[in-house]
């Protein structure tokens, strides 16, 4: 497996990618509270929330469809809304009587339904478009910023840091066990589900302890470098007046958004 | 000849008075009863290179991760002329910039730039000296323009430069290396020798690399089993067959 | 696919903004305790031992095994994570672990992270940790069982909020959320049992240090009580929730639930309207950003605690 499974940046020179990390963060998720906050059925302001998308879509330099492409993880979710349409709460459409149950699709249940879908696709597809145009780190460091507790974000600068060495790690103790499972024909192979199960879990015990030996050495690097049990961090990110200026047009437009789909 | 090391333990006073390393009759052993150094005498003048070689288990590492502190507060171990007890702490990790054998234990922040700023950073200086120190460290080992990559993308070898650069940045009077060389290939293992010899710096580097030691290192100091049991000219040493047979080692000749 | 979405990552869209914002609360409150306990029990040594722990569970998932048809089971960690490194510890490593999922892979969203992180992280650990604490001086087949159990009991517990809350949000109708979700993680959580006990057993028997280093800091028995209650719960709630789910349709009905989950955060207020300004489309507008701005200014304070307290 290739490092870059685990970078989603996308290198670029547009506006988008040289907008503060800071000022993304909050346009990204007041666009997903936004979403979030919008009632039930305000088609045109969903409308109108998607065409935000798309502008910072193209203004990204990455495309217009660059985060639609990658926008269906969320799909299989999707099925767990479905029982929203079913909800009690509106005029019936029809009766489904399947024998064991009878099932009731209401117009407010669809609305529901397909609103819940819209809100989760363009929410995700912000997210996308979040960590295709800013470097993680400089993630973690808007998010310093904006008064995460600073433990929780160097936990997660050291995940980021160690991920690859020990996914690679997992996939070395994977290829281990591939090569010793042999497969003679005539007989039944691979062992019981017990077995493989307990298998997978004396490698996770056995990444665990590695793990754990290679947080001691780090440790000590650090140590020796004058750690004392404070973290310290330089950031040097400030947000200029443009980054400001884009701040505010995006928080006053998604305003107008909120002004729009409730006066409907 | 070579010096034939006897452990001094009559004479309290320093043997080697002004000297930038001082350790005397330094014992230790580790939580779970394994006494891994033995009486450790050692004396390194400032701008001297040694070598210090052994086969596996010898004590090496852990002899290192002594000289700033990481084992825990030794009197028997001086860094010029300050013994290492945790008020020292802070300016013997200023003094003793300490590069572990694996880079990816020592570059542990996401990208090149924020791992070599930490030392500094820690160290309390203010944000121009971190950025001009920065600078000038990876500037040293040649790795300026990539100051804004992820660590992980690094090489072997780039990454074994940064190591360095992350020490250099604090300005050390001695650079500890475990193992330099391992795990480069020949052309990066070269470049790294040449690189290291243009540093006018005390050094100090555990190695099973003898060619490496022969190429840069004038001083060599064998040691085995927690002790040291031989110190003097590599060139001396090397010489000397069955001591190298002795233990475990063979001259890069043979 | 690498990090295939499973069904516990909440994505964004799918809870509404009461059910969202209440979660994060809990979820800030509780990682603001992880952080100063760990930081007590743990000292300068929790930021790098925590950080790698997080990449250790990410790439622990990815050891998945294969089950039948195609399918793999499913590793959630959080019980493991837990059990080894103490329930703060796991608390923390855990959050960063869901956050760097939602955050770099879309695995679950950002405004539902807060949820995501209480189901994933914290509810695992309480019952992971709590059973363990329970039986962790038995005899070595009763606390390895008592593992398993622990580790089977949190992936249903993790399923059956989840389904709460898409319930409470107005996404799902609770008999259909709760039979599909319990059922698919009866059997995940299987995986999950047999992997937490072969790891656990793997490192008792490897580096048994290493188990009570960090577990003798956690030797008081309010874990295992709470462990035991929220997993009585979850045993009493889970058959209730899936042979009668009116009733419990009824309770939060009752409770004022049901609406709050219709309409977003305005109940906050009285009658949905700012006083001076009468019925009106803007009064419904200005008392719903009042809202949600008190629910933000609550979050921002509570964030600046945890960050000056860290
Ligand atoms: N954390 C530890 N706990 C207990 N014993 C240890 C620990 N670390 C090292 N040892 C033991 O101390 C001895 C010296 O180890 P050290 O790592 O210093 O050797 P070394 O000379 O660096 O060897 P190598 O050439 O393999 O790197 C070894 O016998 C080792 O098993
Ligand atoms: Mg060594």
């Amino acid at each position: 497996m290739h490092v870059d499974a685990f970078n989603q940046y996308h290198a670029g020179e547009s506006l988008i990618h040289h907008l503060d990390a800071r000022a993304k963060v909050v346009v990204a998720i007041s666009f997903i509270f936004s979403n979030a906050l919008l009632p039930d059925g305000s088609w045109v302001t969903f409308t109108l929330a998607w065409m935000f998308l798309l502008l910072a879509n193209e203004l990204s330099g990455l495309g217009l469809g660059f985060t639609l492409k990658r926008s269906f993880v969320a799909l299989p979710f999707a099925l767990v809304a479905g029982s929203a349409i079913f909800s009690p709460l509106g005029e019936p459409l029809a009766v489904w009587d399947l024998g064991f149950m009878t099932l009731i699709p209401t117009d407010a249940g669809v609305r529901r339904f397909f609103s819940v879908l819209i809100r989760s696709w363009l929410s995700v597809q912000m997210a996308i478009l979040l960590v295709a145009t800013t470097p993680f780190p400089d993630l973690i460091h808007a998010l310093e910023h904006l008064r995460a507790p600073r433990v929780l974000t160097t936990i997660i600068a050291f995940l980021y840091r160690y991920l690859f060495i020990l996914t690679d790690e997992a996939r070395r103790l994977l290829r281990a066990r591939e090569s010793r499972s042999a497969n003679l024909s005539g007989r039944k192979h691979g062992g019981t589900l017990w077995w493989r199960a307990k298998v997978t879990g004396n490698m996770v015990g056995q990444l665990f302890i590695r793990s754990y030996e290679r947080s001691d050495r780090i440790y000590k690097a650090m140590l020796s470098r004058g750690y004392a049990g404070h973290l310290r961090t330089l950031n040097p990110h400030i947000m200029r007046r443009f980054d400001w200026l884009i701040l505010i047009l995006s928080l006053t437009f998604l305003l107008l958004v909120q002004f729009l789909g409730w006066i409907q | 000849m070579p010096v034939k090391h006897q452990a001094v333990h009559d004479i309290r006073t320093p043997l080697c008075e002004g000297e930038i390393l001082q350790v005397q009759d330094l014992e230790f052993a580790y939580p779970s009863g394994y006494a891994a150094l033995r009486g450790i005498d050692l004396c390194i003048r400032e701008g001297e290179r040694v070598a210090l070689v052994g086969p596996n288990g010898a004590g090496k590492s852990t002899l290192m991760l002594h000289l700033n502190g990481i084992l825990g507060q030794s009197k028997a171990i001086l860094i010029a002329g300050l013994p290492v007890i945790p008020e020292n702490y802070p300016v013997i990790r200023a003094l003793v910039g300490l590069v572990f054998q694996n880079p990816d234990d020592q570059l542990f922040s996401p990208t090149v730039f924020e791992d070599v700023a930490f030392g500094p950073l820690h160290m309390g200086l203010s944000e121009e000296e971190i950025y001009q120190r920065v600078e000038e460290a990876l500037a040293a080992v040649q790795m300026s323009e990539f100051e804004d990559h992820l660590c992980y993308h690094l090489s072997m070898g780039q990454k074994k430069r940064v190591a360095i650069a992350t020490v250099l940045a604090m300005r050390p009077k001695i650079l500890v290396l475990d193992e330099p060389s391992a795990g480069l290939d020949p052309r990066a293992r070269r470049s790294l020798i040449q690189f290291l010899d243009t540093l006018p710096i005390t050094m100090l580097a555990a190695t099973h690399d003898m060619r490496l030691v022969e190429d840069l290192f004038p001083r060599m100091v064998i040691m085995d089993e927690g002790e040291i049991v031989a110190d003097g000219l590599t060139s001396r040493l090397m010489a000397n067959d069955s001591l190298l047979k002795a233990h475990g080692l063979e001259s890069s000749r043979a | 696919m690498l990090f295939s979405p499973t069904p516990l990552h909440i994505p964004d869209g799918f809870l509404n903004l009461v059910i969202s914002l209440l979660f994060w609360a809990l979820t800030m409150a509780m990682v603001g305790l992880a952080i100063s306990k760990t930081n007590k029990t743990l000292g300068e040594r929790q930021i790098p031992l925590m950080g790698v722990m997080a990449a250790f569970i990410f790439a622990a998932q990815m050891l998945n095994f294969p089950v039948a048809g195609g399918t793999s089971g499913h590793f959630l960690g959080g019980a493991l994570a837990a059990i080894v490194l103490g329930p703060w510890a796991g608390i923390l490593t855990m959050t960063a672990v869901v956050a760097v999922q939602g955050l770099l892979f879309q695995d679950g969203g950002l405004l539902v992270m807060g949820a995501n992180i209480f189901n994933m992280g914290i509810l695992t650990a309480a019952i992971g940790f709590g059973l363990y604490r329970a039986v962790r001086n038995r005899p070595r087949a009763l606390r390895l069982g008592g593992i398993g159990v622990a580790a089977w009991l949190s992936t249903i517990a993790a399923a059956l909020i989840t389904s709460l809350q898409l319930w409470l949000s107005g996404t799902s109708r609770l008999e259909i959320v709760i039979p599909a979700m319990l059922g698919v993680h009866a059997l995940i959580g299987f995986g999950e049992a047999v992997i937490t006990v072969a790891a656990v057993a793997f490192i008792e028997q490897t580096r048994p240090d290493l188990l009570r280093a960090e577990n003798s800091a956690n030797g008081k028995w309010g874990w295992a009580v709470a462990g035991m209650g929220i997993s009585l719960l979850v045993v009493l709630i889970s058959p209730l929730a899936s042979a009668k789910p009116d009733g419990l349709e009824r309770i939060a009905e009752d409770l004022g639930f049901i609406n709050a989950g219709r309409s977003a955060p305005y109940e906050i207020l009285p009658d949905y309207t700012v006083p001076l300004l009468g019925e009106t489309a803007l009064s419904t507008i200005l008392a719903g950003a009042i809202g949600a701005l008190f629910v933000l200014g609550i979050l921002i304070l509570v964030g600046r605690r945890m960050s000056s307290r860290a």
